[in-house]
């Protein structure tokens, strides 16, 4: 396609325009460093359709006939089904109970003026900067006695304090745009606080919840250290752990080992590439000033 | 205020409370899970300056400094170059920006076991493409190798968190108005010039935020070490870190593992949080000057 480079400029442009050998150079760059980028995630998809003896005789290689058999291996033998169970319970039970009390403490932090109301706000979202996974010890040692290790609802728990005060921040950063004629207007026709926040808030706030919600959950998806201390018996593993284990069982079994690692990332990639409009918006809602 | 309780209430539980009782475990000595007499800063004293655990702290805290060092130069020094190339040559942006960022979605821990995949010394593709093009001698056990291996994680950590930079910088680089640009080219300003008195003073609060975010992510590193080089931190313990520190006093400490790694937390805790304040000052100082 030369038709662009001798179509006039439209307006003026840069004095210096690129030679056609410098803007080939530049394609190639930015080539090269896309190989660099993507090869290696190409070469673990191709891997996992790759018999192992294919595999051990030639590291790069097109993908051969081992179809899905690798997959069925990682899936069923090898447990990850179970481990995916897990992580999608833990991930959605935990985004939930964060917006859930995240949106009520943004609401009451930006709508309702109390005493302490700028300190606690400020307690909050200190937590931003907070390297909380250094608290796993006491954690631990509380867990112990209130019998909530190796149980999934302590990881909910935990992980849903965790996000507060994310959530927290983009939210009131939110709210902060939202004029609050409709909630005066609800009040003065007779709604209390909770139906206020029920039912004119919460529809409000919706853009910014579904942009906490994708923002969480990947952190939370991708968890490693709290369930490798706090978890211990192999059907409430969630992904990372089990991952973990699989990698030490399977060492041998190349062609499982990438079908795993696909199996494992797969799911991030797709709610990425499904959502990236609400990254965006979350995005600009948190640094928005 | 009663919206604001269920949330803070569950914030204090989890995520202060445990940290404030890290913070009296450490000034007390322990006997496996009974607490023992109080000792003032005498766990700190034990863990700075009792061999082998005074050594390897230091050890574990200069490969986080390297690690943020080495991965802070190659992430934005790249970052920023793609970011100018794509910001001047449009075509295909969105294309290569979502293809450069790709490893950005992938968890840490992934990343690890991806590379340290591909990297094994035998049946690992790097070494293969190598002997393909007869680089044979270039070939190495990577992540075996004492000398490499913290290059590498570094270089690994690089290749995931590239998309960051590139991502603000290019923003950053479209937001910078035209008109100042032509300004200066009208005064016969030359690409160099350009870059440096125009751009790059315009860059700084980019800079800012991407040298907070990647102080956080570097000091809190555990996952992507765990997975290259297990818990002990690869060869030598050559990649070892305060995260995999931490955990290795807490989980497999001797007698007194919960005084001494409550101090190595603590100590952590000031090193992240307050470096982290301290840089985010320093950086929004320099962006009024400017």
């Amino acid at each position: 396609m030369t038709a662009a480079a001798s179509v006039p400029p439209a307006r003026i442009q840069p004095v210096r325009r690129p030679s056609t050998a410098r803007s080939v150079g530049v394609q190639l760059l930015l080539c090269a460093y896309a190989v660099v980028a993507f090869g290696p995630i190409l070469l673990v998809l191709i891997g996992s359709f790759r018999s192992n003896s294919d595999l051990l005789g030639q590291p790069i290689g097109l993908p051969g006939s081992a179809g899905l058999t690798n997959y069925a291996r990682a899936w069923q033998t090898a447990s990850l089904s179970t481990y995916f169970l897990n992580s999608a319970l833990v991930s959605v039970a935990s985004v939930a109970l964060c917006v859930g009390l995240a949106s009520m403490l943004a609401y009451g932090l930006s709508r309702w003026r109390f005493r302490g109301g700028a300190v606690l706000a400020a307690y909050v979202i200190a937590g931003l900067m907070i390297p909380a996974k250094l608290g796993l010890l006491p954690v631990f040692y509380m867990f112990e006695s209130a019998g909530l290790i190796d149980s999934r609802l302590g990881l909910v728990l935990l992980y849903a304090a965790g996000g507060i005060p994310f959530s927290v921040f983009v939210l009131m950063g939110f709210l902060r745009g939202v004029p609050p004629e409709l909630e005066e207007a609800a009040l003065i026709d007779g709604a209390n606080e909770w139906r206020i926040f029920r039912s004119v808030v919460l529809p409000l706030m919706r853009p910014a919840v579904a942009a906490v919600t994708v923002f969480q959950f990947a952190p939370i998806w991708n968890d490693f250290f709290y369930p490798l201390v706090l978890i211990r018996s192999d059907e409430k593993y969630t992904i990372p752990v089990g991952l973990t284990r699989f990698i030490g069982e399977y060492a041998a079994d190349r062609g499982a080992l990438f079908a795993g690692l696909v199996l494992a990332l797969a799911p991030l990639v797709l709610v990425f590439v499904f959502a990236t409009k609400q990254i965006v918006a979350g995005l600009t809602a948190g640094i928005g000033r | 205020m009663a919206f604001c309780l269920p949330g803070a209430g569950l914030y204090s539980a989890m995520v202060i409370y445990p940290l404030l009782t890290a913070l009296v475990y450490g000034f007390f000595a322990w006997e496996g899970t009974t607490r023992g007499p109080f000792v003032g800063v005498g766990n700190y004293l034990e863990v700075l300056t009792r061999y082998p655990i005074s050594s390897e702290l230091g050890a574990a805290l200069l490969h986080n400094v390297l690690f943020f060092v080495g991965t802070m130069a190659i992430q934005n020094t790249i970052g920023l170059g793609l970011a100018l190339i794509l910001h001047r040559n449009p075509r295909g942006k969105r294309f290569f920006q979502t293809l450069f960022s790709m490893p950005f979605l992938i968890s840490p821990l992934i990343v690890g076991y991806l590379w340290s995949l591909l990297l094994s010394p035998t049946f690992g593709p790097v070494n293969a493409a190598l002997k393909a093009v007869s680089l044979e001698s270039w070939a190495q056990p990577w992540l075996g190798e004492p000398d490499l291996a913290l290059p590498v994680l570094i270089l690994v950590n690089a290749w995931q968190w590239i998309g960051g930079p590139l991502l603000i910088f290019g923003a950053a680089l479209g937001g910078i108005p035209q008109s100042l640009e032509e300004a200066a080219q009208i005064d016969g300003a030359r690409p160099w010039t350009l870059f440096w008195r125009i751009r790059f003073p315009l860059l700084m609060p980019a800079v800012g935020v991407i040298t907070v975010l990647t102080f956080i992510g570097c000091f809190n590193v555990f996952d992507l070490v765990y997975a290259l080089g297990g818990t002990s931190g690869g060869p030598g313990g050559s990649m070892d870190v305060l995260g995999l520190l931490y955990y290795r006093t807490a989980f497999r400490g001797g007698s007194n593992a919960i005084g001494e790694s409550s101090a190595v937390a603590m100590l952590m805790f000031v090193l992240i949080f307050g470096v982290a304040l301290l840089l985010e000052r320093l950086l929004r100082r320099r962006e009024v000057q400017l």
